[in-house]
């Protein structure tokens, strides 16, 4: 019914609003009287559009009889065919972004809650609001520009000089430092290890050239591993569990045995059914060892060792991506410059290779992801971290404390789970604003999506392949309005409908 | 895990009564506007955001010739729009020309020079450019803001006040409009609109933009319309006029303001995006975010092009963005102020000469 409404609205103001014959009618040509004519014919537009609007609607409506016809671009190409092909473009830029977004965000406000006042606390309040202020097509540039040509220009003559060295160091410093916070001593002892962490981290890549030929390598996914089992466990179910933090130590260690095999089955078998058939055995095996490890009250174990699992086998596929990079950048299509400013793929890049094909998406989809999640990052921020402050008052809290609930348990069980039922809502509405935002990105990275499809129906004023990136549009958000009611209903047992 | 830890309170603090009892006495005998304005007052950042803010309009609406019909107040500075001075490019780097002139290095000494912010490449001072295209941003956003405000509040108000049916019906024409992706309707009026002249772009964009408040008013309205203070106006003889504008409405503009200042904190991005875009203001006039379009390819060469109207939008923006939170938590009630240190000894030294 809003459907029907607002796609009668724009129809008609658009109808309106826009002169197809304008450039025609300017033209001194002999056969524009012609050309008028056949494309009054051929867009009905001697119909007045409140009734030619209900020609179009017939087209959507034979949707119910399979029979869907939007009606033809301009150019004589079918708007079903068009959006059938901008939509996935779309789609896929925006997930990742949104995906991307909502955990750092959610991770940065929990934590700035959680010090509520502190020099971090105040950092990201101002970090949100900067953020908030930067128009996207201004950093979408910038990124452009540094994220790309620079970086590019860095890759062909890679060194890093020591000034930069010291002064990145100095920043992570900070950051974990007041990440962390407490006394200042603490502050200061945080800060050196993560300044010198940092720069031995720096000085390595730089001597060894990583950047030219990346890669993880079996000995930093072993550390690694370790140290995510840990950090996991100390999450997801408290160090002191000793039986969870086994679970978890034993899913790194299969991930690093599984290291090399895994090696051969992604170099010979390389599609995505092979990935998901080992995420499975992966989610099997975090079962399989938790079951070993305790008879009772396993939900907690094994969620521990399937998170872990689950990283420590992210961490090998990355290993593997990365691998392709040095034949990736070799590649005649990149030639060495392989961070891409423009475009959803390279087309000159013929290859059948899995991994190279893969990378070449990735790389195409860095820089306007990384746009988008600078843009919505910001409103994550501020989100979660007002609802954990407003949670954290609540009665319940000061009771789960009060009987002596560890901090950890009352913060990851108690307030996390309630602050999630506001965000989950906005969560739909944050992605389906996001595909509108993305026209932006979209058109400075020339990506050929939704939003480039909808500039270019609104430059030709073509009413047909605009309506059809409309309707599109306001069918997300309807169901998307009607997904986040129906999410906040199924987790929140508080919320009935009414009668 | 240390991430969880939390500040413990000393036992003596809770035992004093705490620290609502600190805040409760500051706010003891002061009206609502004045609690209101001295917390807002004590927002640091939102008080030099709005110091910033004010001072940058004036700078800007200045800077250039007014026109107000008939009278023409001149602007101070010594370039407009229209000159096209001759392209300076001594000392510029790399070959180029009109670069900025303006001088921050304490050893080369401070300067404007002629032209601050560098010339386009035909040769027009930047600084004036880019005054204008501000100016003409800020208008944008003040009658984005004001339209905007002004159809919520009323509709918000309408819809909250009367219920069911008009309610309903209004809150469906919500939706609808809200249904609307924003940019492309906004950039289909842009495209026509924009022709027409920047302020209709603004009236345009300001119809667009008032559904979020309208839904705020309501649901403050809904909540107010109950309380005990309607139902005695209404005992008193007051109009239904009266009652939904001169109580219930003063009882909710807090959330109002704050809600119309993210507004255009929204309405100065969005109106440089279309600009951006093409489809906002158009080429004989200029604003911030067309500057930016025009002059997206020459960032390698000429930066300045590219920099200073950027400046300017994000400057604008933190500023409202600021002011906004600095609104929102001077007249949320729950919302206290930190206690510092200083303040639990003086409430100690106060409760000590009282004893």
């Amino acid at each position: 019914m809003i459907l029907f409404g607002s796609s009668f609205m724009v129809y008609n103001l658009a109808a309106y609003a826009s002169d197809p014959l304008a450039e025609l009618r300017l033209s001194n040509d002999d056969s524009a009287q012609q050309q008028i004519a056949a494309l009054t014919r051929q867009l009905n537009l001697d119909t007045p559009p409140p009734i030619r609007y209900f020609l179009w609607l017939r087209g959507l409506l034979g949707l119910f009889v399979g029979n869907l016809n939007l009606g033809t671009t301009r150019d004589g190409l079918s708007v079903q065919s068009e959006l059938a092909y901008a939509i996935p473009v779309t789609i896929r830029l925006v997930l990742v972004a949104t995906i991307t977004a909502v955990l750092l965000g959610l991770a940065l406000g929990i934590i700035s809650a959680l010090r509520q006042y502190s020099r971090f606390d105040y950092g990201m309040t101002f970090l949100a609001f900067l953020l908030y202020s930067l128009p996207i097509f201004w950093v979408a540039v910038l990124l452009k520009e540094f994220m790309a040509i620079q970086f590019n220009n860095f890759l062909s003559e890679p060194n890093i000089p020591l000034r930069w060295m010291i002064i990145f160091s100095i920043f992570t410093g900070v950051f974990w430092g007041s990440l962390l916070g407490g006394e200042r001593r603490r502050f200061w002892t945080v800060f050196g290890g993560a300044f010198a962490t940092n720069f031995v981290i720096l000085w390595a890549i730089d001597f060894t050239d990583w950047y030219l030929n990346p890669g993880l390598g079996p000995i930093l996914i072993a550390l690694l591993s370790v140290g995510i089992a840990f950090g996991v466990t100390a999450i997801s179910s408290g160090i002191t569990d000793i039986k969870a933090r086994n679970a978890a130590l034993v899913m790194a260690g299969l991930a690093v045995v599984w290291y090399y095999p895994a090696q051969w089955i992604f170099d010979n078998y390389g599609s995505y059914l092979t990935v998901f058939v080992l995420l499975a055995v992966l989610i099997a095996t975090g079962v399989f060892v938790s079951r070993a490890f305790s008879k009772i009250d396993r939900g907690p174990i094994a969620r521990t060792a399937i998170i872990t699992g689950f990283i420590c086998g992210f961490l090998i596929l990355i290993d593997r991506i990365m691998q392709s990079w040095k034949e990736y950048s070799a590649t005649d299509a990149v030639n060495y410059r392989p961070v891409p400013t423009f475009g959803q793929r390279k087309d000159q890049l013929v290859t059948e290779d899995f991994w190279l094909n893969n990378l070449d998406i990735i790389m195409h989809l860095i820089l306007p992801t990384l746009a988008l999640i600078l843009i919505s990052l910001a409103g994550w921020i501020r989100y979660s971290r007002g609802a954990l402050l407003e949670v954290l008052n609540q009665d319940y809290i000061r009771t789960a404390r009060a009987k002596g609930l560890n901090e950890r348990v009352v913060i990851t069980r108690h307030a996390f789970r309630n602050m999630m039922l506001p965000l989950s809502s906005l969560f739909v509405g944050e992605f389906v604003g996001l595909v509108g935002g993305a026209v932006i990105t979209e058109r400075v990275f020339g990506w050929q999506g939704m939003g480039t499809l909808g500039i270019k129906a609104i430059n030709s004023y073509d009413l047909n392949l605009l309506m059809g990136v409309n309707l599109l549009l306001s069918f997300l958000v309807v169901t998307g309005n009607l997904l986040a009611d129906l999410l906040y209903s199924a987790l929140d047992p508080r919320i009935r409908l009414r009668k | 895990m240390n991430l969880f830890k939390r500040k413990e309170k000393a036992t003596g603090e809770i035992l004093a009564g705490g620290e609502s009892a600190i805040a409760n006495k500051e706010v003891e005998g002061l009206s609502q506007g004045q609690i209101v304005r001295r917390r807002f007052f004590r927002h640091r950042a939102a008080v030099g955001a709005l110091v910033v803010l004010t001072s940058l309009i004036i700078f800007v609406m200045t800077a250039l010739e007014t026109k107000i019909g008939p009278i023409r107040i001149p602007g101070w500075w010594k370039w407009t729009t229209e000159d096209i001075p001759a392209l300076r490019f001594e000392d510029c780097p790399g070959g180029t020309t009109g670069c900025p002139t303006l001088s921050l290095n304490p050893a080369g000494g401070f300067g404007l020079g002629t032209h601050p912010f560098g010339q386009d490449d035909i040769g027009r001072d930047y600084f004036a450019l880019t005054m204008n295209g501000a100016r003409r941003s800020l208008m944008i956003m003040f009658v984005i803001g004001a339209v905007a405000g002004f159809i919520g509040v009323v509709v918000g108000s309408i819809a909250g006040f009367y219920g069911k049916m008009v309610d309903a019906v209004l809150m469906r024409l919500v939706d609808f409009i809200q249904t609307v992706p924003t940019i492309i309707i906004a950039a289909v009026i842009g495209k026509a609109a924009g022709k027409v002249g920047p302020l209709y772009l603004a009236l345009f964009l300001g119809i667009l933009g008032w559904t979020g408040l309208a839904r705020l008013v309501r649901a403050q309205f809904l909540s107010l319309r109950e309380m005990e203070f309607v139902d005695a106006a209404r005992v008193a003889g007051a109009s239904n006029i009266r009652i939904a504008f001169k109580h219930i409405l003063p009882n909710a503009v807090g959330q109002i303001i704050v809600s119309i200042t993210l507004i255009m904190a929204g309405a100065i991005l969005t109106e440089t995006a279309l600009s951006y875009l093409g489809f906002g203001v158009v080429a004989p006039d200029v604003s911030l975010g067309l500057l930016i379009s025009q002059y997206e390819s020459s960032f390698t060469t000429r930066p300045w092009l590219f920099w200073w109207p950027g400046l300017f939008i994000i400057s604008i923006a933190l500023c409202v963005n600021f002011i906004g939170d600095g609104l929102r938590d001077a007249f949320d009630p729950r919302q206290r102020r930190r206690i510092t240190k200083k303040d639990r000894l003086q409430a100690k030294l106060q409760s000590k000469v009282g004893a």
